[in-house]
């Protein structure tokens, strides 16, 4: 067996050590044992890792598109000059502000660091932004207002430490589940340790909560009001720290007293129950060591910035903070959204936690640079940065390993603004995806496992991600594109890089890089890794910064001194007014659309999309909602519903979890033109941005939802990809050996062997086709099986009701149909029904409802243990035990 | 032949009437009850029909009481009662004409059944009560059953009374057929429906080249769809069957022996042998000769009584009840039932017509059909269609119940759907698996 090769979840901030082996059958993938973060554990989205690793869909030349339309391959060398050129003649024209660059919290640091130098040391406009804006530009804001420099000042090791876990706006079982595990796990070991889950939703994230508040959605800002006000109130204030370490205190708490300055005012403002509340309350008062640890609930708003000073604020009241099982804990929801924030990768920033409106700081850097020029004024943040695009102020884009006509507010608009763009340049390593549609040069990418550099997590951990895999076609580095540009313009001095190691060793340096008390001190300083060699890089193990130029000292714990990063050294209380989301609800869009993640699935699907394993969980687009908005909106659980709001709608299929609130719906991020005729949920969402950071407020769009008639049903499973043009409504779903597609359709069919036919691809008349018909009914049954393989089926009905996929799928992995599989295929099961294990519960190793539900019926497992030794369910990331959980309670409920 | 009751007793003619409606005759009214000598003790039931429908009326009879009658059965074959339906596996060389013998000599000997066959009953003197046969034998009665069955029909073509012109109805037609096949080539059946079927795939079996004439544009149109039909006619051509579809006879040619059958388009066959198997006529000639009650057939009500006289029954293919004549054998079980209990004096039950099934015996070809499977006004229809293993089936459902099926190929629901058929069960909680047969519903509702 081949050594393992150690590297980084390409997901979630978690930054989980993978430890990967490349073998004959195949690329195996398993959790990394000596990696910090996650101790050889792996959520089910990396476990699965190896089974996105396929040439499928890969971009692997670069194409410029011809004056026709069509994308024409072209060599590198071409490909380059045309971009070079084409830049340089609109920089020269429009000036540097008129080209800009929309990377990606998925870029490596060393694709950010030359990104970032190209665009602000030699364009010379600060037009960089990055999906990181949409993700936790606000936790940025609040840190920098509160500490004067961007920094997490909590570990993992902490939140085990923690007496009170505080998670906010978090589904963190679904979006963090190692991180979800060890909280989990600490309080098994320390049943004293208490969780609180704040968030609208009842989520997985619940299930291991003492205490949930649901509170209505936006309101954060006065539940930590009354929090602050709540523990003036009641002595529970550090004193000494907050007079020797803090200023600002009076204006915050003024605020905060006039704002929810009683249980009962915050209550109220936050549709909470006002016990439930002062339990949480009084929880926090006494409890020493608490982290409140917070996600996209507190940072995708209006009032971003504001929930996460609100939070801080707390914290520095408390001095629950600098001290080991405390504080305020941002938890990033990109591989490398850290490492983007400390090279400056964002519209404004500059680099190396430099500011870009301190004059001093834009002199270090540009003599660091020795460039020519150096970005003097915040450039266009995300969503400004393409309403400039549609305003024609910025006439050139390069979009890095992102998806924006799927994943940014409004997003009907970006698709607008890229189709008149003068040029796109797209550099991704999927050829279609809803972006590079619009892209008039296509760059191919090095993908996981073919790039080599390095990212930071949530804990502020720098890990390698190590190249396993040779670069497929011509794939080349980011950095390697965006240099040979450099080089293009001249600058072959400052963009000279051989490997990753020089570009790590230089921004290295520059965190170092009059990094002293007098000149511009930052926490950030990675002194300690400048001069690594190629192979003191290869070998470089996971590490926490800061990293001194000793690096056999222990650190101390990040602010344990009592100093921050503001001139005066002093944290800041910030005064949070609270404030409603901007848009709220009306009659004719009548309940709130939440959005986020699902648990197998990652942003615009480009990567998880392609696993069998994590497409099995959860299929198709939905819409949550309250089952009594579902009645009166006049939608039911399995049908489909239109979502509409202001700026977009979409369909999706309907359920109502319970795990909403009343007024609210939920529908996840994930899907887009690739995977669904009409699911790209950025289309609904309202391009409100938090005046401070950017960041959109995906949390709270007003919606309507209504009824999205259909005439009819329908499923396939097909070995090869089928043409869904003609249909009203699908979605497509990667499975083992096959695709499946879930569709609806309006229009009326005459003749569904005709047409079945036609879409599975049926040309020859003496196929071996099975059919089943009931008209008068609209049932519609097909299998076409070629070599006594199955090649294709398809069902259809008036009603959703179809019957269940799990088995039929099985049968694509066979490589002959049995006579009894030929008999059952039709009807969608087989005979023996123990052989339908249902939907995947546990995608980890595969256990299906039916079969959880027969071992909770028929074996005697009542509890999740139980139900682990037999069936191995949720032994491994535990992301399933919520589920197993609710699949016991409702057998308990059943009649015997 | 005749009757006899076989012990020759010349005259019972002196019996006194009994009452017509129903129930036996009443042994005690006889005049010379005690006259220990004639032992006339028992009351006489004549069986006109050495058949199916006959011989299972008798047979039910003798389960209600054995001891009731005297029996004595008349049959026009020579043979004891064999089972007609496997005529065609016989044919097929499937079958030996021992392994289709429903009742053996001695089964008639051991239940004290006289039976004359081969001397069929020429006539029926009902004021006398009394029957003659060809062979002159006369009986006299105290209960006639008439089980004459049908005649196969011979379309009235010029020819048709050739040598080797021949219908297929019994152990004699079989022979001639298998005799032929020994000896000839080429023949013609005239007719594609179940009978016609059979025989052509019996020909071919024992070697002939055959030519199937239909008139219709499918066959077995009163069992078939055109679905299912199009299969049938593929696997029996893939058998080396010729079908002519629309093919009208307009006369069979030949001097000595036929030679050929021309057909209304022109086209003339080559044939040694031509099958007529285009349907059949209730034998109802003697039933006319004495004067019962016939229309299409010989009236009976729903005690399988004639309308005329209320000593005389009749069960089979020779009946008509409520304007429906008979056919397929599952009717036929069912009017024997209800006959011998009024034989037998527990008159309780009524026949009630009921929905029919065929299954054509054609080895490797397994055809079922039941019910109304045409359906129309009203009805929805559950079609599978599986060509590559041969399978078709075709569900009629009205309101919530199944009223016909047409199974091709996998025919090992067809009991189950007849059955459903006929208890009339409410399918519409499984109506989607349905046409997926027993065991797939059946699991729905484990």
């Amino acid at each position: 067996m081949s050594k393992a090769v150690e590297t980084t979840c390409p997901y979630c901030g978690t930054g989980c050590g993978v430890a990967v082996r490349v073998t004959a059958d195949g690329v195996a993938v398993e959790g990394d044992a000596r990696h910090p973060s996650n101790g050889g554990r792996l959520c089910i989205k990396g476990a699965a890792l190896g089974e996105t690793l396929v040439p499928e869909g890969r971009l692997l030349y670069p194409a410029i598109r011809d004056a026709a339309g069509a994308l024409r391959r072209v060599r590198w060398d071409a490909a380059l000059d045309h971009v070079a050129g084409a830049l340089r003649r609109i920089i020269d024209t429009h000036g540097p502000d008129a080209v800009a660059w929309y990377v990606s919290g998925q870029l490596l640091t060393e694709d950010y660091y030359v990104a970032n130098k190209l665009v602000k040391g030699y364009v010379g406009t600060a037009n960089i932004d990055t999906n990181s804006r949409l993700c936790m530009s606000s936790a940025v804001a609040g840190h920098k207002r509160a500490f004067g420099e961007d920094i997490v000042p909590v570990s993992y090791e902490d939140l085990e430490q923690a007496d009170l876990v505080v998670l906010v706006g978090s589904n963190t079982a679904w979006c963090h589940p190692i991180l979800y595990q060890r909280i989990v796990r600490a309080k098994e070991r320390r049943p004293q340790m208490k969780v609180v889950v704040i968030d609208p939703r009842r989520t997985a994230t619940t299930d291991a909560a003492d205490l949930h508040l649901p509170l209505r959605a936006g309101t954060d800002v006065w539940l930590f009001n009354g929090l602050l006000s709540f523990l003036h109130q009641h002595g529970v204030v550090d004193t000494a720290f907050v007079d020797a370490h803090t200023c600002g205190f009076d204006r915050a708490l003024a605020v905060a007293d006039n704002t929810a300055g009683s249980v009962r005012a915050a209550a109220k403002a936050c549709g909470l129950d006002e016990s439930a509340l002062a339990e949480f309350y009084r929880l926090f008062a006494r409890t020493e060591k608490v982290i409140t640890a917070f996600s996209m609930g507190v940072n995708q708003s209006s009032a971003g910035t504001d929930k996460v000073n609100s939070i801080i604020n707390c914290h520095l009241l408390t001095g629950r903070i600098g001290k080991p099982g405390t504080g305020p804990f941002s938890l990033t929801g990109q591989p490398n959204a850290m490492g983007g924030r400390e090279v400056g990768g964002l519209a404004n920033m500059l680099a190396a936690h430099l500011d870009l409106e301190n004059a001093q700081h834009r002199e270090l850097v540009q003599t660091f640079w020795r460039s020519p020029s150096i970005a003097h004024k915040p450039g266009l943040k995300a969503v400004d940065l393409f309403d400039a695009i549609d305003a024609s102020r910025v006439k050139a884009v390069w979009i890095m390993a992102t998806n924006p006509v799927v994943s940014l507010p409004d997003a009907d608009k970006v698709k607008r603004a890229l189709g008149k763009c003068e040029l796109v340049i797209v550099s991704d390593v999927m050829e279609n995806t809803d972006t590079t549609a619009y892209a008039h040069v296509l760059l191919p990418a090095l993908a996981w496992g073919e790039k080599d550099g390095t990212v930071t997590n949530s804990e502020r951990r720098i890990s390698r991600q190590r190249a396993f895999l040779p670069a497929p076609g011509e794939a080349r580095p980011d950095w390697w594109a965006l240099a040979e540009i450099g080089k293009r313009w001249g600058y072959a001095d400052a963009f000279g890089y051989a490997a990753p190691h020089e570009i790590f060793d230089e921004h290295a340096r520059l965190t170092a890089f009059g990094n002293t008390e007098a000149l511009a001190p930052r926490y950030l300083n990675l002194a300690g890794l400048i001069g690594m060699s190629a192979a003191d890089y290869d070998a470089l193990a996971p590490v926490r910064w800061p990293v001194p130029p000793d690096r056999s000292r222990p650190t101390a714990h990040v602010f344990s001194d009592g100093r921050f990063y503001t001139p005066d050294r002093k944290a800041r209380f910030v005064p949070t007014p609270p404030r409603l989301p901007v848009h709220a609800r009306d009659d004719d869009y009548p309940l709130v659309l939440n959005t986020g993640r699902v648990r197998d699935h990652w942003h615009t699907m480009t990567r998880t999309g392609l696993s069998p394993r994590l497409a099995s969980h959860i299929a198709e687009p939905y819409v949550d909602l309250h089952p009594q908005d579902a009645l009166s909106c006049g939608v039911r659980e399995g049908g489909l519903a239109r979502v509409a709001t202001r700026w977009g709608s979409l369909v999706a299929r309907v359920r109502t979890s319970g795990e909403l609130p009343r007024r609210s719906v939920f529908v996840p991020i994930h899907w887009n033109a690739q995977y669904a005729s009409d699911a790209r949920v950025g289309a609904l969402v309202n391009p409100v941005v938090d005046p401070v950071s950017g960041e959109p407020e995906f949390k709270h769009t007003p919606v309507r939802v209504e009824e999205f008639p259909v005439l009819w049903h329908g499923f396939a499973l097909s070995r090869r990809p089928l043409p869904m043009t003609q249909i009203t409504w699908w979605t497509r779903i990667t499975g083992r050996c096959f695709l499946r597609y879930e569709f609806a359709g309006r229009q009326r069919i005459a003749d569904w062997p005709e047409a079945a036919c036609r879409v599975l691809g049926v040309r020859d008349t003496g196929a071996d086709w099975i059919e089943y018909e009931d008209r008068s009914a609209g049932q519609y049954r097909a299998a076409w099986v070629v070599d006594e393989r199955i090649e294709a089926c398809v069902f259809v009905s008036p009603r959703p009701d179809l019957p269940s996929r799990a088995w039929l799928s099985g049968l694509f992995a066979k490589d002959r149909l049995e006579e009894l599989d030929r008999i059952g295929l039709l009807v969608g099961e087989p005979l023996d029904r123990g052989a339908d294990t249902g939907p995947t519960v546990c995608s980890c190793f595969g256990v299906g409802r039916n079969t959880i539900l027969d071992a909770i019926r028929t074996q005697g497992c009542t509890n999740t243990e139980a139900l682990g030794r037999r069936l191995r369910c949720g032994t491994n990331c535990g992301s399933c035990i919520p589920e197993l959980k609710a699949l016991i309670a409702a057998s308990a409920l059943e009649p015997a | 032949m005749v009757v006899g009751n076989g012990m020759g007793e010349p005259d019972q003619g002196e019996r006194p009437a009994m009452d017509g409606r129903a129930g036996p005759p009443c042994p005690q009214s006889e005049r010379d009850a005690g006259s220990a000598h004639r032992r006339r003790a028992k009351p006489r039931l004549v069986v006109v029909g050495n058949g199916m429908a006959g011989m299972r009326t008798v047979e039910e009879l003798l389960k209600l009481d054995a001891s009731l009658y005297d029996i004595t059965v008349f049959g026009a074959e020579p043979q004891v009662n064999y089972n007609r339906i496997l005529l065609s596996p016989l044919l097929a060389g499937e079958k030996t004409v021992e392994d289709i013998i429903l009742h053996t000599r001695e089964w008639y000997a051991a239940h004290g059944i006289r039976l004359h066959a081969g001397d069929p009953v020429v006539a029926i003197d009902r004021h006398r009560r009394r029957v003659r046969s060809a062979a002159g034998r006369e009986l006299g009665y105290d209960r006639l059953l008439l089980a004459t069955g049908s005649k196969p029909f011979i379309i009235p073509v010029p020819g048709a009374e050739l040598p080797g012109v021949i219908a297929f109805r019994d152990i004699q037609d079989v022979e001639t057929m298998l005799a032929a096949a020994r000896s000839h080539r080429k023949a013609v059946v005239i007719g594609g429906g179940l009978l016609g079927l059979e025989a052509a795939n019996g020909l071919k079996r024992q070697g002939m080249d055959v030519t199937v004439v239909h008139v219709m544009d499918r066959l077995m149109e009163r069992q078939l769809d055109p679905p299912a039909a199009a299969l049938l006619r593929e696997a029996l051509e893939k058998r080396g069957i010729r079908i002519l579809l629309e093919a009208h006879t307009e006369r069979i040619l030949g001097a000595q022996r036929v030679s050929s059958v021309r057909l209304k388009d022109g086209r003339e066959l080559a044939a040694d042998l031509v099958v007529m198997a285009v349907g059949i006529r209730p034998n109802v000639e003697l039933a006319r000769q004495a004067g019962l009650y016939c229309d299409r057939a010989i009236v009976v009500d729903d005690t399988l009584q004639t309308l005329s006289d209320p000593r005389i029954y009749a069960v089979g293919e020779c009946v008509q009840h409520r304007q429906v004549t008979f056919g397929l054998v599952a009717p036929i079980w069912e009017q024997a039932r209800v006959c011998a209990t009024h034989l037998a004096g527990h008159g309780h039950r009524r026949y009630v017509q009921a929905a029919t099934s065929t299954k054509l015996k054609v080895s490797g070809i397994d055809l079922f059909s039941a019910g109304d499977f045409v359906g129309g006004e009203g009805t929805e229809d559950l079609v599978f269609r599986d060509p590559r293993r041969g399978s078709y089936k075709r569900l009629v459902l009205k309101d919530r119940h199944l009223v016909g099926a047409v199974l091709y190929g996998d025919v090992g629901d067809g009991s189950w759907y007849f059955d459903l058929i006929e208890r009339r069960t409410d399918v519409s909680r499984f109506r989607d698996r349905l046409v997926f047969g027993r065991a797939f519903c059946e699991a729905l509702a484990r």
